[in-house]
């Protein structure tokens, strides 16, 4: 089961591009925005991420928010830390967690 | 064969932990957040002794002790609280109270466990024996630095709203003092060990904001207001908790939020004495019983280091790196070791605290908050 996951995180990095770790980049997700948003990101500080929460986003806006935060807000801007490429990423995984 | 020696060995502990009475007193709990459980930890052997599973989502997780130091009231993210007999090493009882919580705190007589939620918003009030719900406050707003006070009460204050609820418990039905303004968006509170004083950090300004809860009427005492002007505000990749307090003497030492410094702040006057630059953001500034010394752990992405300040001369007098993603502090209740949850390591290590030499560290999966039973006895804990 384990391997299957980690097959079709692979697979969404391919798809991707010049993401180079994606198991690190769904850990930060899960660890570090689940700081506020929870482990299982359903909201804590921060709003709810879960799919059905976000889906009326596109994944341009939802990469634009994870690199320039929402100012007057606690989110942060995470352009300091990650590729723009990283923040597409974390968008669509947000988005679709089976197939970023 | 090597089945039966297991299941035979396995009941010979059973029995036993039966058969001999449990000294509960040099006893702790680590949170294991992504998996639902915790480890029961032995102080004094520096070793684990048991997992007890099926808690739930535990991120953010933690916990009270009754007054007999017998059982942990855990508080996870998704209502859940879990009553854990620590002597039997089971879940002794367990409800999932609301959709979203943060934290939650236990009376002084030892009689009522209070959570408070995010979802929805308020705090809600169980019976420490049964976990009946035996009031319900709603405040309509995400609900953050629930702490017991003194004369069967709890403080808690209001994200959204930027009030604080002093919950009267001693009479037959809760009795709530609102105090208006505390400031814009307050993240966490902590209550210093007399009880007398709640401080809640500000994420919407630089500075915090005190009550005396000894005054019949407590007013809101801006503490530190504008403590960053004139500094560049810099990312706050996770927010600071408030818990543990200094005194040197007379001094708190509170992290600074969007400022990479640690301030102090005298106990009396409640004007700033001092500020110390640190690594990072800090998350966790933790006295050490004593007093002496301050520990303070980083947010994302400088969460593997450690820096300790003499509180005297209030300089790092330490720094050091026990590996990726130090989560949590705890000390030894006199102050000698201190334990630290380095979650990306899988591991909880031990430190002694006069030399900062390693002692040594156990296994744990994912581990966050650490808390000894010694916190049974203390206010705000």
């Amino acid at each position: 089961m384990h391997k299957f996951a980690a097959l079709m995180v692979v697979a969404g990095v391919a798809h991707a591009g010049g993401v180079t770790d994606p198991d690190a980049l769904a850990r930060l997700v899960h660890q570090d925005c689940g700081s506020c948003h929870g482990l299982t990101l359903k909201g804590g500080l921060g709003p709810d991420l879960r799919p059905e929460s976000l889906d009326h986003y596109s994944v341009d806006v939802l990469r634009d928010v994870i690199l320039d935060g929402v100012p007057g807000t606690p989110m942060p801007p995470w352009r300091p830390l990650i590729t723009t490429e990283e923040a597409e990423w974390i968008a669509r995984y947000l988005l679709k967690p089976e197939t970023p | 064969m090597k089945p039966l020696a297991l299941g035979l060995l396995a009941s010979l502990f059973i029995s036993a932990a039966h058969a001999e009475p449990t000294a509960t007193g040099d006893l702790g709990l680590v949170i294991e957040r992504a998996t639902g459980t915790v480890v029961l930890v032995d102080q004094s052997d520096r070793a684990a002794l048991a997992r007890i599973e099926g808690l739930g989502d535990l991120s953010h997780a933690s916990l009270v002790y009754s007054p007999d130091e017998r059982f942990a009231y855990v508080f996870g993210r998704d209502g859940g609280l879990t009553k854990v007999d620590i002597v039997t090493r089971t879940i002794a009882n367990r409800v999932v109270q609301a959709g979203n919580a943060i934290g939650g705190a236990i009376s002084d007589d030892g009689k009522l466990v209070a959570v408070s939620n995010y979802e929805p918003g308020g705090v809600r009030i169980f019976d420490a024996d049964t976990l009946e719900m035996v009031a319900d406050i709603p405040t309509d707003s995400k609900t953050i630095g629930l702490v017991d006070a003194p004369g069967r009460r709890f403080v808690f204050t209001m994200w959204d709203t930027g009030e604080t609820w002093i919950a009267d418990m001693s009479g037959a039905e809760p009795r709530i003092t609102r105090i208006e303004n505390m400031g814009d968006r307050p993240y966490d509170a902590l209550i210093t060990a007399n009880g007398r004083t709640y401080i809640t950090g500000l994420f919407g300004e630089d500075g915090l904001t005190a009550l005396d809860l000894w005054s019949d009427t407590p007013e809101p005492i801006r503490v530190l207001p504008g403590y960053g002007r004139g500094q560049e505000e810099m990312p706050v990749y996770k927010m600071p908790h408030l818990e543990g307090w200094a005194l040197t003497g007379s001094e708190f030492v509170l992290p600074a939020v969007g400022h990479h410094e640690v301030l102090w702040v005298d106990a009396a006057t409640l004007t700033e004495t001092g500020r110390t630059q640190t690594h990072g953001q800090p998350v966790f500034a933790m006295a050490r019983p004593d007093g002496r010394q301050v520990w303070v752990n980083f947010a994302h992405p400088l969460n593997d280091t450690i820096q300790v300040i003499d509180t005297v001369t209030k300089e790092i007098i330490h720094e050091f790196k026990p590996g990726p993603a130090v989560l949590h502090m705890e000390f030894t209740p006199r102050g000698h070791e201190v334990w630290l949850s380095v979650r990306d390591a899988g591991k909880i290590m031990i430190y002694d605290t006069q030399t900062f030499e390693k002692l040594g560290e156990i296994d744990a999966d994912s581990p966050s908050g650490i808390f000894f039973t010694a916190r049974a006895h203390r206010t705000g804990l």
